[in-house]
């Protein structure tokens, strides 16, 4: 069996643990959450794994769109395909605009001008008469999916979002195995040789943003959908952060990392939030210094290398 | 004349120094910030937890120890930049030759420890801290009536930041430290210890954070969130200013304490947003700041 039929034998197999699991007793409502975030951090992944800008202030996107979703689905009586898809475009605009003036700079000037630009949605948000201030909006209804599917009923929910992480999945996929996702990739690599070969890289560089934004609000408005409600929390750069460290401690750069990074950092939480209080904080804390110090590839990428060097190893 | 755009002068004046004020912990913050990343290159998120921590110090300071303000004041720097000089020596070293990225992700991840250990202490309701009896009460200017304490505040982060910008712009240490940030190999060869230089660096700039942070709780509540509330303008103020030069995050950190002052009389919805907006508006016409140099 080479490589590739064993990885695609992998993600069957995940797939099916994925269909099953609302069966086996897990939660549904947990696995949705977890879902919502392996979609964010894909999209996250996009950026910092495959294009090389640490944006800081992602969680301004997918709380833009919660909010947005949560408004119209809830005070406008939007449907949800309706609602998603209007919280998903305002994420689409919202980065364009960030977009446009953080991608002027570099590095880590990047990722400030991204936190800076994030804060203010934050504050936006607190302050806007629509949000409901630091209650948030609560309880959002689910409502029928194309007048049809109920989605009030878990499972269906779960289906649904499950379905739409699946494409989003093959989506990014796709993307990072166009020509366009090579040229992405020639830019994270050394961006003024991609210049020299006469590549518009910031236009190049605007677009991978705002399709990391654009699936960011995806997973905001299906978040809101799924819970019900759209809080600070969701604007709150600390949001920012943990994407930051589901996408590092997964494997950034590579397509499962970010997916398991994801499950790994909300399984915690809800594993941890009762049993030890305000020191979850700390240990995600340690996670990250641990991280970046011992393992910078990250659980996936430290697979991926062990692997290989056993293929050499065998081949010698 | 008691009026400005319908305004009263007292209230105008008022804000106005609750603006410099503020704008004299953004000076000493990312004053702090620059010299670190100038010599480190370490944007070091953990900035804001530190001056929590040294406000902590002072509180705790006085509350379980009987040590008075003064004492806090020398006390916090020396703690924070020990404790600066450990975080220098077990991590950051390993990162020099990295990716700037990873060094902001690894005092991003400081930051929420630190805080976490303060929030499972002492709760995230804020604690008061009286201020020092030498410095109750308010002078009369004749045009407004200035407290004393903020009143010292101000001409005490002045006068911190100026001799930090001597000691770097016109002494022979400071004439090391630059040259170290342009080609350490070459500081190096010339004798001089470039990773005891490194290390002294971030426990300064650390101490620095510490000292805002006792000069800053006698105005503010002492809570764990001071400092990540704090820091977000701060990188603010570092990217309007553009992080080449000292002295431009001294001016840019007050002078944008005074809009911020300013915005809060006439339009106060947006006080917390205007120094973003600053921030997008400077960016476009200048991308490497107001001092920076374009690269």
């Amino acid at each position: 069996m080479n490589a590739q039929t064993s990885q695609r034998v992998a993600w069957l197999v995940v797939l099916a643990l994925l269909v099953v699991a609302p069966f086996a007793g897990i939660y549904p409502v947990f696995m949705m959450k977890a879902l919502c975030f392996a979609i964010f951090a894909c999209a996250f992944n996009l950026l910092l794994g495959y294009t090389g800008l640490l944006s800081f202030g992602h969680a301004a996107f997918l709380g833009s769109a919660a909010y947005a979703t949560g408004w119209l689905v809830r005070s406008a009586g939007w449907s949800p395909e309706l609602g998603i898809l209007a919280g998903t475009s305002v994420a689409a605009l919202l980065g364009l605009v960030v977009g446009l003036v953080a991608i002027r700079r570099q590095g880590i000037y990047f990722a400030m001008i991204t936190l800076a630009m994030a804060q203010m949605v934050y504050f936006i948000c607190l302050q806007a008469p629509f949000t409901g201030g630091e209650d948030g909006l609560q309880g959002v209804p689910r409502g029928k999916l194309f007048g049809v599917l109920p989605l009030h009923n878990d499972v269906v929910m779960y289906f649904f979002v499950l379905a739409v992480f699946v494409a989003v999945f093959l989506f990014v996929v796709r993307i990072v195995h166009s020509p366009y996702g090579q040229v992405l990739k020639a830019i994270r690599e050394n961006e003024p040789r991609a210049v020299s070969l006469g590549y518009d890289v910031d236009r190049y560089k605007l677009l991978a943003f705002v399709l990391s934004t654009t699936l960011a609000g995806l997973a905001g408005s299906l978040k809101t959908l799924a819970l019900g409600f759209a809080t600070l929390s969701d604007v709150h750069w600390s949001l920012s952060g943990e994407v930051v460290l589901m996408t590092l401690l997964g494997g950034m750069g590579t397509f499962a990392g970010p997916v398991i990074g994801a499950f790994t950092i909300v399984g915690l939480q809800n594993f941890l939030a009762d049993r030890v209080g305000s020191w979850v904080t700390v240990i995600i804390g340690v996670t990250f210094v641990v991280c970046v110090l011992a393992f910078r590839r990250g659980i996936v990428g430290e697979l991926l290398e062990w692997q290989k060097r056993r293929n050499r190893h065998h081949r010698a | 004349m008691s009026e400005i755009f319908g305004i009263p002068v007292q209230a105008l004046l008022g804000q106005l120094l609750l603006g410099l004020v503020n704008g004299s912990f953004y000076a000493m913050l990312s004053l702090g910030l620059a010299v670190i990343f100038g010599l480190l290159g370490i944007v070091n998120f953990a900035h804001g937890a530190l001056y929590m921590v040294g406000a902590y110090i002072a509180w705790l300071g006085l509350e379980k120890w009987g040590l008075n303000y003064w004492v806090a004041l020398v006390l916090a720097p020396v703690v924070v930049g020990a404790l600066g000089v450990v975080i220098e020596r077990t991590m950051l070293k390993h990162l020099y030759r990295l990716d700037p990225l990873y060094g902001l992700l690894l005092t991003f991840g400081l930051a929420l420890i630190l805080e976490g250990i303060f929030r499972d202490q002492f709760g995230v309701s804020g604690q008061s801290y009286p201020v020092p009896e030498q410095l109750t009460g308010a002078t009369d200017l004749g045009f407004m009536i200035l407290p004393n304490y903020r009143g010292w505040v101000v001409f005490a982060s002045l006068a911190i930041c100026l001799t930090v910008w001597f000691v770097i712009e016109k002494t022979r240490l400071g004439a090391y430290l630059r040259a170290g940030t342009e080609n350490p190999q070459l500081v190096q060869a010339f004798g001089i210890n470039v990773p005891l230089m490194v290390t002294l660096t971030y426990a300064g700039g650390a101490g620095l954070a510490a000292v805002a942070g006792v000069l800053a709780a006698p105005v503010i509540q002492v809570t764990p969130l001071m400092g990540s509330n704090l820091i977000i303008i701060v990188f603010a103020v570092v990217v309007i200013g553009g992080m080449g030069s000292i002295l431009g995050s001294i001016l840019t950190g007050l002078v944008l304490g005074l809009i911020e002052g300013l915005t809060k009389v006439f339009y106060p919805e947006a006080s917390n947003i205007v120094v973003f907006v600053i921030m997008a508006i400077v960016l476009m016409l200048r991308p490497a700041g107001l001092f920076g140099k374009e690269k």
